[in-house]
């Protein structure tokens, strides 16, 4: 177990200065998401622009691996449209899960979060924040809105 | 040689190497460091001692008990009563009658609720909590504030993680009807005045229980000094098995409540018109029951008696003045729960570093602590923090587990620098 794989420079400095940290008002949607066994918290807006993400931020409470995730996804899904999103979350899900998984150049930064499937216990921090953009986008999607 | 009564000697020292020997768990290493298992309030390791009383029964003696005439049957059962006799010595209860077998502390608690709580409490009664409880000292009392229209009160606690006596003590009235408190916090260490709880609680014609998962490893538990009319303990958080523990109470109020789950085991006749049911204990034990289970707990009361349970004591309690003053001085650390008393429970934070983080790091470095919220997530709000990370201490754990998990502290801290 190599504690360097899983704290790498780039997961380090996003938890000490996350990206797009803070509330977005107005939004389109926003959702919370919860990870009862740490006890992370955090919440995710979104403000779409016709079928893109046109701004993302995110608030909350969580370990160094759930903070960075978030703040390495909101820089990753800015400005993309939701089947990209979709797929990019495919991509982090085989590389937080599976062992052989490569990470392809597309990933950029979000590569740094592969040394996170040695540590079994933590995929659920890195994919807090997927799962909860998920949740917003389909609220976002949702014809009355008045969130 | 005549022994006087008065004349107690005082309690030797453990001999910690040699406790050791006695798990063979200890010799394992995790991430290539021999391990530090400083989880032992979660739950404790299991000596030899009770992995061969275990073994002994299912080798030799096991069948189901109370059915039948063969051999094994009568063996299994001799056991299995032998089990309760050594608890009720265990906490000195009156009568076996008193001992009733669980799955856990859980269990107990929640069998008080439905089959003590819910038949009496209606409008205008109240059940009194503290705000230190473990989520399986709150859960069951609100799921009874939902089925009678009862009151649910929380009684506050201090910064210092203690109860404030005297709100606790106002908050007591006639109305009062059940009192359910810990005996020591799992999540801060508190050891909480119970004693005095107790006897104020009784004032006011309240019944109390009190959940004791935490105080059964660590001091000796005499429920008829204290005076609580239950007790709720685990088996596995004394050294015994999973699946395991003993609800004590009152003979006189258990034999006042209905059974609370119904089947074999619990009645003595049924007709498809009527059921009879078994007397105590057994009208409280429907099914099968974890035989095994019992016998390892029993094997583990003699082996903590064997250790002397103010020997563990003495030494947990050196080893948890130890690291908090090794964490005390440490850069960033907070320890929370500084109540005066306390048992071997050592709650902190690290500035800057998630208590999720350091879990990671410390395994990382072999060894084993607890973050998380320690189900007591009122604590947590009280505190305002997601998190803690705990360490806890039992009779094996020795001073220089407590030199590494402050090494590996300063580890977490390098990594997060
Ligand atoms: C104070 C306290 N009460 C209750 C429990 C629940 O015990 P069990 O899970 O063994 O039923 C625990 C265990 O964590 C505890 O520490």
């Amino acid at each position: 177990m190599d504690l360097k794989e899983l704290y790498r420079d780039v997961i380090l400095d996003h938890n000490k200065r996350p990206r797009n940290f803070g509330r977005m008002e107005p939004c389109d949607a926003h959702a919370e998401g919860h990870n009862p066994l740490c006890g992370d918290r955090l919440t995710l807006y979104v403000r779409m622009k016709d079928d893109r993400i046109e701004d993302i931020r995110f608030e909350g409470k969580g370990c160094a691996i759930s903070t960075a995730s978030a703040s390495l996804m909101t820089e990753a899904v800015k400005g993309k449209d939701r089947r990209t999103v979709n797929e990019l979350y495919g991509r982090i899900h085989s590389l937080l899960t599976q062992q052989d998984a490569v990470p392809d150049a597309s990933l950029g930064k979000l590569a740094a979060l592969s040394g996170v499937r040695e540590f079994p216990a933590r995929v659920k921090c890195a994919s807090l924040c997927w799962h909860t953009l998920s949740a917003a986008l389909e609220r976002s999607a949702a014809p009355v809105s008045t969130e | 040689m005549a022994v006087t009564a008065t004349h107690v000697a005082p309690a030797p020292a453990l001999d910690v190497e040699r406790v050791r020997r006695d798990f063979p768990i200890l010799e394992r290493t995790v991430n290539g460091r021999p391990l530090v298992y400083l989880d032992s309030a979660a739950s404790a390791q299991r000596p030899l001692a009770v992995l061969r009383a275990v073994e002994r029964y299912e080798t030799h003696c096991h069948a189901n008990v109370h059915r039948g005439v063969h051999a094994l049957s009568q063996a299994a059962t001799d056991a299995y009563e032998g089990a309760r006799e050594r608890v009720r010595r265990f906490i000195n209860a009156k009568s076996t009658r008193e001992i009733i077998f669980t799955r856990g502390t859980t269990e107990g608690i929640n069998l008080v609720a439905q089959a003590y709580a819910r038949p009496r409490l209606g409008p205008g009664d109240e059940i009194l909590i503290t705000g230190l409880e473990h989520h399986a000292n709150i859960v069951p009392w609100q799921m009874v504030r939902d089925q009678t229209g009862c009151t649910l009160k929380v009684a506050p606690i201090d910064r210092r993680g203690e109860v404030e006596l005297d709100k606790f003590l106002a908050m007591l009235s006639p109305r009062t009807r059940l009192v359910a408190i810990a005996h020591v916090s799992n999540a801060l260490g508190t050891v909480l005045p119970v004693k005095r709880m107790i006897d104020a609680a009784h004032a006011q014609g309240a019944v109390v229980l009190v959940d004791g998962a935490q105080a059964v490893p660590h001091s000796s538990v005499d429920v008829r000094a204290l005076g609580c009319d239950f007790y709720a303990f685990s088996g596995h958080k004394l050294y015994g098995p999973t699946g395991i523990g003993v609800l004590y109470g009152r003979e006189e109020l258990l034999e006042a409540m209905p059974p609370w789950q119904g089947g074999g085991d619990m009645i003595l006749t049924v007709s498809f018109e009527k059921t009879t049911y078994n007397e105590l204990p057994w009208k409280f034990e429907a099914g099968t029951p974890n035989i095994s289970g019992t016998i390892g707990l029993a094997a583990a009361m003699d082996y903590v008696e064997s250790l002397g349970r103010e020997a563990i004591a003495a030494h947990e309690q050196r080893l948890l003045e130890h690291a908090t003053q090794e964490l005390e001085r440490m850069p960033g650390i907070e320890i929370i729960g500084t109540a005066h008393h306390k048992a071997a429970v050592l709650s902190f934070t690290l500035a800057g570093v998630h208590p999720h983080d350091l879990g990671t790091i410390l395994d990382a470095e072999g060894v084993a602590i607890r973050t998380g919220h320690h189900c007591a997530m009122p604590v947590m709000t009280f505190f305002d923090i997601p998190a803690t990370a705990r360490a806890s201490f039992g009779c094996y754990n020795t001073e220089a587990e407590v030199t590494r998990l402050a090494a590996a502290l300063d580890k977490a801290r390098e990594v997060f620098t």
